[in-house]
């Protein structure tokens, strides 16, 4: 779908916004919050992913640390997008943002704001900071999986 | 002394067909030589000759055909130790790069370090200068200390002489950063390393291309090199040391070649030096093609290398500072890196903005992770020249870091 530059100046208004004013940055010592560390020898990105899950349910998503633009703001606008959702309901997020990143059709109901990202891939060297911080959600749910099993 | 003409140079290079290469549509402007170079037709001709015509093992073979295999080798250690001013080719053991003969040289010192010995190298040393190190260290219960840098960042002498200590082992540090791009006075090092009965590794991974390297007038123990950086091939390199240091050495690597005989009980006599430490079918096509990047070199003239490169990097550091949105971390050093950062936007977000313009430059950590701790920075930009780049590569990359604070423009512009 094209985009016009309407929506294309929205799209940058989203990223500085959420790359300025990041939401749900905040660390916490919080036992019951899983905390996911993303960081990588090629780019600086260095950032800390704090999610409660309770009942299958993400309660809480929290994030802190440094990472460059793309990286930030996607981070912030998933926490955002993650609250109250479910594991099945978030991992199909991140399932459609992946396919948009990837160039494929997507859904974009299921975006929301993330839609902002539907041009990363002109980049293609910078598709994973705009993953970053959906893998390391994909990580979190593997530990609260674990968990869980533990605990069994 | 001759100028040095790089729109000439380049019709030495593929990369470079018809002097106005194209990459995706744009001119090519590649400012990331740091991390690798382009290779001259000559080299890829080298390489291409062993495949094509004289493919043979080395040391192996009675027939005429590996012969001339084992002649081209050995011409080309030879070129190295020349090239090194080393006293001698079996000085010179071939590597797959300066990564390699850092961790040869590190590990191979493992029966010479024990618990307590020191260990010195500066916060600004590439992660291949570092990691082996800290590993040899937990090994032997050795301590890792740094020669703090000065003001500049860059490391001095009077500041190494603060660390040393009887208990000095090993002093390794990089001749040129590759964050910095100060080069370090290594004699003078190497003296005061020597003075405490220390031995000297230089890490000449960003010196060796690019100024002339006298091993013998600089005294160290060892200096290791790759071949990428310096237009040779990638997966080659080669590990100085001296005689003596070498006989000591503990091979990192054990197999085929290196040895001359063993038997059923553990018994193993070990091949003389070089050989001893280029276990296996070494990278006999790479070799040759080090060798071939070394006569290209020094056919151009290290003296007009490295004022070229002062020159672009002069015209550089003037352009940004003029543009007035940079910080320059080294503005006063000697090579051709220039380090910096565009006010207020990440490192990494520039140099997208700047590939998007043609701009090709390295940003991050540049693998010296403890730098940025140094620089009170998270991230910079590194753009690094090399003989074939051009004043239109600078303006290029002045021009483009004009407007980096619109680096989003790299997705929707």
């Amino acid at each position: 779908m094209p985009i016009s530059l309407n929506q294309e100046e929205m799209m940058r208004e989203i990223i500085i916004d959420n790359y300025k004013n990041p939401r749900n940055f905040k660390e916490t010592d919080d036992p019951s919050y899983i905390t996911i560390h993303m960081d990588s020898d090629s780019c600086i990105d260095d950032i800390y992913i704090q999610v409660k899950i309770k009942d299958g349910i993400i309660e809480d998503a929290l994030w802190h640390g440094k990472g460059c633009a793309i990286s930030s703001a996607s981070t912030s606008i998933m926490t955002e997008n993650i609250k109250g959702k479910n594991e099945k309901e978030a991992m199909k997020m991140m399932e459609e943002f992946n396919k948009m990143l990837a160039g494929q059709p997507y859904d974009e109901e299921a975006l929301g704001d993330a839609i902002c990202f539907a041009n990363v891939n002109r980049q293609p060297s910078r598709i994973t900071c705009a993953n970053i911080s959906w893998r390391g959600l994909a990580k979190a749910f593997k530990e609260e999986e674990e968990k869980e099993h533990e605990s069994k | 002394m001759k100028e040095l003409d790089p729109l000439a140079l380049r019709k030495d290079f593929p990369m470079y067909q018809d002097h106005a290469s194209l990459f995706e549509g744009k001119p090519l402007v590649y400012l990331d030589n740091a991390a690798t170079t382009f290779k001259p037709y000559c080299v890829l001709e080298a390489e291409e000759g062993y495949y094509r015509n004289y493919t043979a093992n080395t040391r192996r073979g009675d027939y005429s055909l590996a012969h001339q295999a084992d002649v081209a080798y050995q011409k080309a250690r030879e070129k190295v130790a020349s090239f090194l001013n080393a006293s001698s080719p079996e000085e010179v053991v071939f590597t797959s790069g300066d990564t390699f003969g850092l961790n040869q040289v590190a590990f191979g010192l493992l029966p010479q370090l024990s618990a307590g010995d020191e260990i010195v190298l500066s916060p600004s040393e590439h992660a291949s200068n570092v990691l082996p190190w800290f590993r040899v260290a937990k090994l032997t219960g050795a301590i890792i200390k740094y020669v703090p840098l000065d003001e500049k960042g860059e490391v001095i002498p009077e500041n190494l002489k603060k660390v040393l200590t009887s208990r000095t082992k090993v002093v390794a540090l990089a001749s040129v950063s590759n964050v910095m791009g100060y080069s370090v006075d290594v004699k003078s090092l190497a003296s005061l390393a020597h003075s405490v009965g220390a031995l000297y590794v230089d890490d000449g991974a960003q010196s060796v291309p690019h100024h002339k390297t006298d091993v013998q007038e600089n005294d160290v123990d060892f200096l290791v090199f790759s071949g990428h950086k310096m237009c040779g091939p990638t997966g080659s390199g080669a590990l100085y040391g001296k005689k003596e240091q070498l006989e000591k050495l503990e091979p990192l690597c054990y197999g085929g070649e290196m040895n001359a005989r063993f038997h059923s009980d553990g018994y193993v006599s070990y091949d003389d030096l070089p050989y001893r430490l280029e276990a296996g079918t070494q990278n006999i096509a790479g070799a040759i093609g080090l060798g071939r990047a070394c006569e290209y070199l020094e056919s151009i003239g290290f003296d007009a290398i490295a004022k070229h490169e002062r020159k672009l990097r002069d015209l550089a550091v003037k352009g940004l500072e003029e543009n007035g949105n940079a910080v320059i971390y080294n503005p006063k050093a000697d090579g051709g890196i220039v380090t910096f950062n565009i006010k207020d936007v990440f490192a990494q977000d520039v140099a997208t903005y700047l590939s998007s313009k043609g701009v090709f430059v390295r940003s991050g950590q540049h693998c010296a992770k403890i730098l940025p701790e140094v620089l009170k920075t998270q991230g910079t930009v590194r753009a690094s020249f090399y003989l074939y780049n051009t004043e239109e590569d600078v303006k290029a990359l002045i021009e483009a870091c004009k407007t980096a604070e619109d680096f989003l423009d790299a997705y929707f512009a």
